[in-house]
């Protein structure tokens, strides 16, 4: 055994270097973490923090689902089942999909994938993921104790005047973390503006970046119109003033225009992170270009800004004037368009590639094949007579749900197996991986396609009772959502051990392009050691493909024993060469 | 805004780890602070659709209504906020050419103008609150409503019932009598009326905090003020203040009945 002292910065290791010190273990106090100001620690904080809200969301969902496997359900009062759905909704929206990918993988990706040391504003970054908790925590309160039966759309005059829960608090916690969603956006904007590398012009961005900032004008837009309307239904409640109540001449169809104005827009919040993750890894896996580099990043544009023109959509059947209704009803059918252009140029980029099938492949191809069912059933529900049979009914949520479940949380876990290394510096088991993402799959289609059939043949959503011959479609959907519910668990699982025992991670175990793969995994904190000039786009893989071809290039490099600086001290485990430590200096 | 005006020594030292170059950064803080301002401009949006949805439909019972706001307190407050516009933007420019004591006399007179603006508003409020305009269960009106019923306003040619009892809150309003849906019509502008210009002294308390932290920053010379940049962000904070009230002051106190 031999050991060589701690040197900061990086040591060389046979023709590459890999810097032991590294944005995990450069400190390891409490108040390291939770007072830093670095985009990849406060990542992994706000990773851990919509985990753990994901799990209540699930809890929540797993609750739905025994209610609904029995027409006339007896495991929990009907009032507790109106609780249940919203804490789901409530949770999942607002505290797990809106913040998932750009507050996780965003935020750890975005400086280092355009060549900065950090975002604009780290501590404004820090300050968001605090909102982010406090809101979090007095949501979670006011759902442990007491709940809130609203839905997750609080429409008025329910939610103001009618409904006796804790419909205060967990608005104002909602309200706090759309402050910090709002700081999220803002620093993006800011960074993705200002803190380019050199070289790295707006059309060499990876597709990645672009999503990020097609999804940060949408938070800077959208996020302001719904808290403030959410603040008056606090006010109404608190302070008894009256805006949307009908008792007093107020309009609740207000509340809702204002509401969607926020939420449908949020959909492509949701969605949008999930689509630049998609790009990234099937141009990878395929070894080439994207097809179209410029009109999916434009397609991401165009999808912000109409996007905010097709809220009333969600409005055909509150007495909306039928012209605007076909206005909104045209609209939503024209964002199908770039929606499209994506799915098209994704499967051109597969379409005569150098395949490599792994696990963010596979979840990435899940994403392609759901959120297309997703999209198009959204059509259904655009066109305006359609729309009046399948408005409020299941059709409406397995229509979200293949977007928001199997686009946006597939991409997410996309997204969080491709850069899974980069993170932690560890891989995960590649067989359980691919595994999970067949369980998922299977599981996903399970659950929420039998509630497309629900839906039109016109059960209701948001029902605790059911006509008893819907039951076989719930009791497959049921049955479905455990086995998601396996899916899930599995990743679970294994990324947690992977941090102990997994394999040690190179710097580019996928070969893919990208600054984030050219620096060692886990990244250190400032990132990058010298500014990178970029001179290429971004999915130049033909070199990378010919090395392949010729051999020359290995993706999965040799795993280097990790060296760990808990101590100053460290030993690394060569017995036989006794020549090693000198080779790594 | 030329960077020659600061003093040549201090610029490197305040260049965060995250920045290349100091321009760099100083574009960075007036991108995020003008893309705050956009927030906040949607944040005040929604408030300003609601009082013209309203008073599209509510036309009369929206100007009877906004007889009741006194427009002269409204007109001094304007004066008050431009006046304070004009010193923010003149202590702005004294920073940059390092003019300390102008600077902090600047300052000191652009809080004391938003002292000053929330002093007015608070004999606007007590005088509504006299009156029983906020609303709620107490909400009141006394004055005569219009002789001449619009189209859609069911106004009678009568005193409105005066403080009629209002229904309680988690009930269903026992009848639509029209006096009452005139009452309630009053009240809903008072509510926009009072939700609008309560966010809008939230935000000058906002400026006064912040205006003064950067003033007794100034006065005990901290490093953090050395640079004219954190003076340039508050100023335009306190514009954004200032035009929000501009937009704010004809659309609540001027506009009558089209």
């Amino acid at each position: 055994m031999s050991s060589i002292p701690l040197n900061p910065g990086a040591i060389g290791t046979g023709g590459r270097t890999r810097a032991r010190e590294n944005y995990l273990n450069i400190k390891h106090t409490v108040s390291s973490w939770l007072l830093t100001a670095d985009h990849k620690r406060i990542a992994v904080l706000y990773m851990i923090s919509i985990s753990v809200m994901f799990l209540f969301g699930g809890v929540a969902a797993a609750g739905i689902r025994i209610a609904l496997v029995r027409p006339h359900d007896t495991f929990f009062s009907s009032e507790t089942y109106n609780k249940l759905f919203s804490a789901h909704g409530i949770i999942m929206v607002f505290f797990f999909l809106v913040p998932s990918i750009p507050a996780t993988l965003g935020n750890f990706l975005l400086p280092i994938m355009i060549g900065a040391r950090d975002l604009a504003f780290p501590r404004l970054n820090l300050l968001s993921w605090y909102l982010y908790m406090f809101g979090a925590v007095l949501v979670m309160g006011a759902i442990m104790f007491g709940g809130i039966d609203t839905g997750w759309t609080f429409y008025e005059p329910y939610s103001s005047v009618y409904s006796n829960t804790n419909v205060v608090a967990v608005i104002v916690g909602v309200f706090i973390a759309g402050f910090s969603s709002i700081a999220t956006g803002i620093n993006f904007l800011v960074t993705v503006h200002k803190m380019r590398a050199p070289g790295l012009t707006w059309f060499r961005l990876p597709l990645f970046v672009w999503a990020m900032y097609a999804t940060s004008i949408i938070i800077v837009l959208g996020t302001p119109v719904v808290a403030i309307t959410l603040l008056m239904v606090v006010l109404e409640r608190v302070f008894g003033v009256c805006v949307f109540n009908p008792a007093c001449g107020g309009d609740p169809i207000l509340f809702e225009h204002l509401f969607w104005f926020y939420s449908h827009p949020a959909v492509y919040i949701m969605i949008l992170p999930s689509m630049g993750i998609i790009s990234e890894v099937i141009a990878c896996f395929a070894r080439k270009r994207i097809f179209g580099y410029e009109f999916v990043a434009f397609s991401s544009m165009a999808i912000a800004l109409l996007g905010f023109l097709v809220w009333g959509h969600h409005m055909f059947v509150t007495g909306e004037s039928m012209y605007s209704g076909m206005v909104f009803s045209l609209i939503t059918f024209l964002i199908a368009v770039p929606s499209a252009i994506k799915v098209f140029n994704w499967s051109a980029t597969l379409y005569k590639g150098n395949v490599w099938l792994t696990s963010p492949l596979i979840f990435a191809i899940g994403f392609i094949l759901l959120f297309t069912i997703g999209g198009l059933t959204g059509l259904f529900l655009a066109s305006l007579a359609v729309d009046v049979h399948l408005n409020m009914t299941y059709f409406v949520v397995a229509h979200f749900h293949y977007v928001m479940v199997g686009g946006a949380i597939f991409g997410y876990m996309a997204g969080l197996h491709f850069w899974w290394p980069k993170i932690t510096g560890r891989m995960y088991p590649e067989g359980w991986a691919m595994l999970s993402a067949f369980i998922m799959f299977i599981g996903f289609n399970l659950t929420f396609f039998p509630q497309f059939i629900l839906g039109f043949d016109g059960m209701p959503r948001r029902y605790h009772f059911y006509p008893p011959e819907f039951q076989m479609w719930n009791i497959l959907s049921s049955a479905g959502s455990s086995v998601l519910a396996v899916g899930m668990v599995i990743p679970g699982i294994y990324f947690l051990w992977s941090l102990k025992y997994g394999a040690f991670a190179p710097n580019n175990p996928w070969g893919a392009k990208g600054l984030e793969w050219t620096i060692q995994s886990p990244p250190p904190s400032h990132n990058f050691d010298t500014v990178p000039i970029v001179t290429e786009d971004a999915y130049a893989y033909e070199a990378i493909y010919a090395a392949e071809l010729a051999g020359d290039y290995s993706h999965v490099e040799a795993p280097i024993p990790y060296l760990s600086t808990t101590d100053k001290q460290v030993s690394v485990e060569s017995p036989a060469s006794p020549n090693s430590s000198e080779e790594r200096k | 805004m030329s960077l020659e005006l600061q003093h040549p020594a201090v610029a490197p030292q305040r260049l965060s780890h995250q920045f290349e170059q100091i321009d760099q950064q100083n574009d960075s803080y007036i991108v995020g602070m003008w893309t705050f301002l956009v927030t906040e401009i949607m944040f005040f949006g929604a408030l300003f659709v609601a009082l013209t949805v309203y008073r599209s439909v509510y036309p009369d019972a929206f100007e009877q209504a906004h007889n009741a706001l006194n427009v002269w307190l409204g007109l001094t407050n304007t004066f008050i906020l431009l006046t304070s516009s004009f010193t923010a933007a003149m202590a702005v420019r004294s920073k940059m050419l390092g003019q300390r004591a102008l600077t902090l006399v600047f300052l000191g007179f652009t809080i004391l103008c938003a002292f000053g603006f929330l002093g007015v508003k608070y004999v606007e409020y007590s005088a509504e609150f006299r009156e029983h305009h906020f609303p709620g269960p107490n909400f009141q009106w006394s004055q005569t409503v219009s002789s001449a019923p619009a189209q859609g306003d069911l106004a009678a040619n009568s005193q409105v019932a005066l403080g009629a009892p209002k229904v309680g809150v988690n009930e269903f309003p026992a009848s639509y009598q029209p006096q009452q849906l005139e009452l309630h019509k009053r009240e809903l502008f008072f509510s926009l009326y009072f939700v609008m210009t309560g966010l809008h002294a939230f935000h000058v308390i906002i400026g006064i905090c912040t205006l003064s932290t950067l003033w007794l920053l100034i006065y005990f010379k901290h490093p953090v003020v050395d640079d004219y940049m954190p003076v340039e962000l508050a100023g335009l904070y306190w514009h954004f203040v200032d035009i929000v009230w501009i937009f704010l002051y004809p659309l609540v106190y001027l506009i009558g009945k089209q």
